[in-house]
């Protein structure tokens, strides 16, 4: 066996090594019920904003903090509490992914990740918003 | 029924010329096969004849529908969805091209562009090369058009047409007011274009200069990598297995100059409007156009090795197979929403999943097949490689850049695996960490062996002549490391010491890599730069990164704070990112201090520029930043923040906006205004805040005065004022026979009138603010610091110097090759 190929081997095995500790360190998507099963550990969870809850932030008093109820799909809510400015789309959203743990009955996020009803979308969607409808009404 | 202002013309044009393209690509392709197929020259000439005709009518379908689509858009034909939907009225003329690209139909439109222009080129310089490696640009230029196509088949649509008129597309079904009668069911009104005044405009974060320049040029670093996969594969085709190795190679590296230069452009744009704080962020769309581009140079290295000493032929072909086969993979990744949640951008998913698949697997499956095939023909040398020869050390280097682009690519594909095994593996915690944290590793090794393997001869290199070169650049990356150690700093502590020593391990490296490759140039080349391309672009390598280590690695947080009010931070507490300034009120933040100075508007659009000064509190800088926001600009409500940045030759300093204030708070101060606030809670007024230092209840009152059961509360404040004066006052409410009393605070100098309202049972309190002066303004803000960025832009810019010069080298010693033969 030449050199070179043990070499190749070596880091081929190196390679799927990595990756192998890289699925070993994943997180997952979770529910609010599945996520608060598991207080502590780092899940994203998939959910969306509770409009009919006030949203609490206030850039003057402290703008790293931020904080909302979420509810899920399957009709759970949590509070959500995020220490960073208030996404600028976050009323918009039909979707959030949450980066962070449940703890102590509040979902402590560290990253919000806002998903947008996509031009295209909008488009598509019945009654959504079109051009020329305010200016004929 | 006839509609009042529209255009069809050109829509009718562009029809016409998608169909003229998509036939014209697919005979280009038949006949270059047949071309390259043919027994007798004769036969191969007539053919190849036809081809080049079909091939060049391609290429003037191509650019007539580009032209026709920029004229739809220049012209504001809003009746045309892609004018609409991309484009408005009030947008710069720079930016009208960024709105041709924004669009997916747009994008294929560029890409097929560059194939035409290669494909010209291709057809002038390749000679015998041209049928077989046009047969592939021919067909991926037949697969481009199938993509703007929008035909149907038994009601299967093909592709998305960019010229589908506004009122075909649907978007106008449910508009009740452009429809006769105002009933949705009924036709459109004949003048319905009169309600069609302005497009939805280009997405903000898109109107970027950068935006203008970085797709043409990606597009083109993706389209030509193409080339040299054509090239391989007219290889083993011909089977003529190494010949096509001198003609690829130029190809090849004009491909990673521009692949390479687009890529970073991306960075660029990121780091000029997008607000995560720095270039680079992992995020699937950048490693999907990284990973080709590093497959591409693993195979530019192994065909160089192939060339001075027939090894490493196999791998070549896999790199240039594995480069354009990710290349359409990025595409299919991209553009299909499969990324959905773990991508920061939002992709529309035009419902063409299918087709992005198809377009992958019949080019990669075939030719990895067509590969494993003819395996065993391709020649190779049996001989073992020398541990002293060049090509040993160059080979590892090739293979643990392709490994690494693999293992990037593989932790990318997380929601495609989701998607084949049904799984639900979301991205770890610190998903950066996760790639940095095996990529600092490589830099390592890369950067070590880009150092010394120039060094090497080919074949064997005697240890005198090795040690004796690299002795001097040796000793002077020690002595520039010793310095770098003693007077530079690598705070990054966050991912523990070894992390920490790894990042000081891979500066050391890459100092190392710049001053060998830099030093080669005279010690092995003698100073003739005509030679040099390889080094000069290895030094533009060790730049690139050196520039990510200490930009990264110090990139400082400027705007950390308490709470978001510019207090002094106290031991142990965490610190947070955003920073509120109140107008006229300098904030003191670490190295500078902050004032915000007010704010003015974009004449046109809903664009606030915000203008903040920095000052160094050693005195040395003092500049206004301009950071932008556009407003609830066009239906995207809210605030869409462009930073602005500071330039300097060693550093950065970088700010955007976070948040502003809603106007509906602002309301007139002349009452008591009042704010429920606990210890530790500021609030702030027009000209200063306010720290609520404690809540205390008195234990001990004269009974004489209060009544049995009396209460009194006491809150002493700190007032900071924006004069620099501070004040401290108590806030008394008493309770006292039954009755509340709250003596008011006057603080004459700053017309300011405190006053406790009411103290609830968990310790907050209501506090009223009563003062003359107008209403608060504020902002938001995150500052960086990023040193040393510089080095990473110019870097670039050398690799892709030194990777032309060394262009320019092998097409000139191909020309006079083929003269002399």
């Amino acid at each position: 066996m030449k050199k070179i190929h043990i070499v190749l081997l070596v880091l081929i095995a190196g390679s799927i090594g990595v990756l192998l500790t890289f699925l070993q360190t994943a997180s997952t998507y979770d529910t609010i019920d599945t996520a608060m099963a598991k207080p502590g550990k780092f899940v994203h969870l998939m959910a969306k904003l509770d409009k009919s809850q006030p949203i609490e932030y206030d850039a003057v008093n402290n703008p790293n903090y931020l904080s909302f109820t979420a509810v899920d799909t399957l009709g759970k809510s949590v509070k959500v509490v995020y220490h960073n400015a208030k996404p600028d789309n976050l009323e918009l959203s039909e979707k959030l992914v949450l980066k962070g743990k449940y703890n102590d009955g509040k979902f402590e996020c560290k990253d919000i990740q806002t998903k947008c009803p996509s031009k295209y979308k909008e488009e598509q969607a019945k009654g959504g918003q079109h051009p020329g409808t305010k200016e004929t009404k | 029924m006839d509609y009042i202002g529209e255009h069809l013309l050109p829509g009718q044009l562009g029809h016409f010329f998608i169909v003229l393209s998509l036939v014209a690509s697919l005979v280009a392709t038949i006949t270059y096969f047949l071309a390259a197929q043919s027994k007798t020259e004769a036969d191969a000439i007539s053919w190849k004849k036809l081809a080049r005709y079909a091939f060049i009518l391609e290429v003037i379908s191509v650019f007539a529908i580009f032209g026709i689509l920029f004229y739809i858009i220049h012209n504001h034909l809003f009746e045309y969805h892609y004018a609409w939907k991309h484009s408005s009225r009030s947008l710069e003329f720079k930016y009208l091209l960024a709105c041709f690209w924004e669009g997916q139909e747009g994008s294929f439109l560029l890409w097929s562009a560059c194939h035409s222009v290669l494909g010209v080129i291709l057809i002038k310089r390749s000679r015998n090369w041209e049928a077989p490696v046009m047969t592939i640009v021919s067909f991926a230029q037949f697969a481009l058009a199938t993509m703007v196509a929008g035909l149907y088949f038994f009601g299967w649509k093909m592709g998305s047409n960019p010229f589908i008129l506004l009122r075909d597309s649907g978007v106008l079904d449910n508009a009740t007011g452009l429809h006769i009668n105002f009933d949705v069911n009924q036709p459109l009104r004949p003048d319905y274009m009169l309600s069609v005044k302005d497009g939805n405009d280009l997405n903000p974060l898109l109107q970027n200069y950068w935006m203008v320049i970085h797709p043409p040029v990606l597009f083109m670093g993706f389209a030509s990598t193409i080339v040299p996969f054509a090239f391989a594969m007219a290889g083993l085709w011909k089977k003529q297995y190494g010949e096509w190795t001198k003609p690829a190679l130029p190809w090849a590296l004009f491909s990673a100059a521009v692949l390479g230069v687009g890529i970073m452009m991306g960075g660029m744009w990121a780091y000029e409007s997008l607000t995560f704080g720095g270039y680079w962020a992992w995020d699937p769309v950048e490693n999907a156009s990284l990973v080709p581009w590093m497959i591409l140079v693993s195979g530019i290295h192994t065909l160089l090795i192939y060339r001075h000493s027939g090894h490493s032929l196999r791998a070549t072909y896999l790199f240039f197979i594995l480069a354009f086969g990710f290349i359409l993979y990025s595409t299919f990744l991209t553009r299909s929403g499969i990324l959905g949640e773990s991508s920061v951008h939002a992709f529309t998913d035009l419902g063409m999943n299918f087709q992005l698949l198809t377009f992958l697997l019949i080019f990669v499956l075939p030719s990895l097949a067509f590969f494993f095939a003819r395996y065993n023909k391709i020649p190779s040398v049996q001989k073992e490689e020398n541990t002293s020869s060049r090509e040993f050390w160059m080979f590892i280097g090739a293979l643990v850049f392709f490994l690494s682009a693999i293992v990037i690519i593989g932790k990318t594909s997380l929601p495609v695996f989701n998607k084949i095994f049904g799984t639900n593996i979301a991205p770890p915690e610190d998903a950066e960490f996760a790639y940095n944290s095996i990529q600092i590793y490589v830099a390592i090794i890369m950067a070590a062996l880009t150092a010394v393997s120039q060094y090497l001869k080919y074949k064997d290199t005697s240890g005198k002549y090795f040690w004796k070169k690299i002795l001097i650049p040796t000793i002077i990356t020690l002595i520039l490391s010793a310095l770098f150690i003693v007077f530079g700093d690598i705070d990054y502590n966050k991912k523990g010491p070894v992390f920490q020593g790894s990042i000081w391990l891979a500066v050391v490296c890459s100092i190392y890599t710049i001053v060998a490759n830099a030093g080669y140039i005279w010690l092995g080349l003698k100073g003739n730069l005509k030679l040099s391309g390889g080094s000069i672009s290895h030094v533009g390598f060790g730049m690139v990164l050196l520039g990510i280590l200490i930009s990264s690695s110090n990139k400082e947080i400027l705007s950390n704070n308490i709470g978001g009010i510019p207090a002094p931070l106290a031991e142990g507490e965490d610190p947070r990112e955003n920073l509120t300034l109140v107008k006229d009120m300098t904030a003191n933040m670490g190295r500078y201090s902050l004032t915000y100075e007010g704010d003015s508007a974009h004449p046109k659009k809903q664009q606030w520029y915000y203008k903040v000064r920095f000052k160094s509190n050693d005195g040395k800088e003092e500049f206004v930043l301009l950071p932008n926001a556009f407003v609830n600009y066009k239906g995207n409500e809210g605030l869409m923040a462009n930073p602005s940045a500071k330039h300097y030759w060693d550093h950065d300093v970088f700010t955007y906006i976070t948040s502003i204030p809603n106007p509906e708070n602002e309301k007139d101060t002349s009452s008591f205004k009042p704010f429920t606030r606990k210890t530790g809670d500021s609030l702030f007024y027009s000209r200063g805040f306010i720290i609520i230092q404690d809540v205390k209840q008195k234990d001990s009152i004269p009974e004489e005065l209060f009544g049995a059961d009396g209460t009194l509360y006491e809150v002493p404040l700190k007032i900071y004022s924006k004069t620099g004066s501070t004040y401290s006052v108590t806030s008394r409410l008493a309770n006292a026979k039954g009755e509340w009393f709250a003596i008011p605070d006057t603080i004459t100098s700053e017309s300011l009138v405190l006053q406790l309202q009411k103290v609830n049972p968990d310790k907050t309190i209501e506090m009223g603010v009563k003062e003359s002066s107008a209403v608060l303004k504020y902002v938001t803000l995150k500052a960086y610091r990023f040193p040393f960025i510089k080095l990473l832009w110019y870097g670039v810019w050398i690799t892709a110097i030194g990777i032309l010069i060394s262009m320019v080298r092998r097409i000139q010693l191909n020309r006079k090759n083929s003269i002399s033969s």
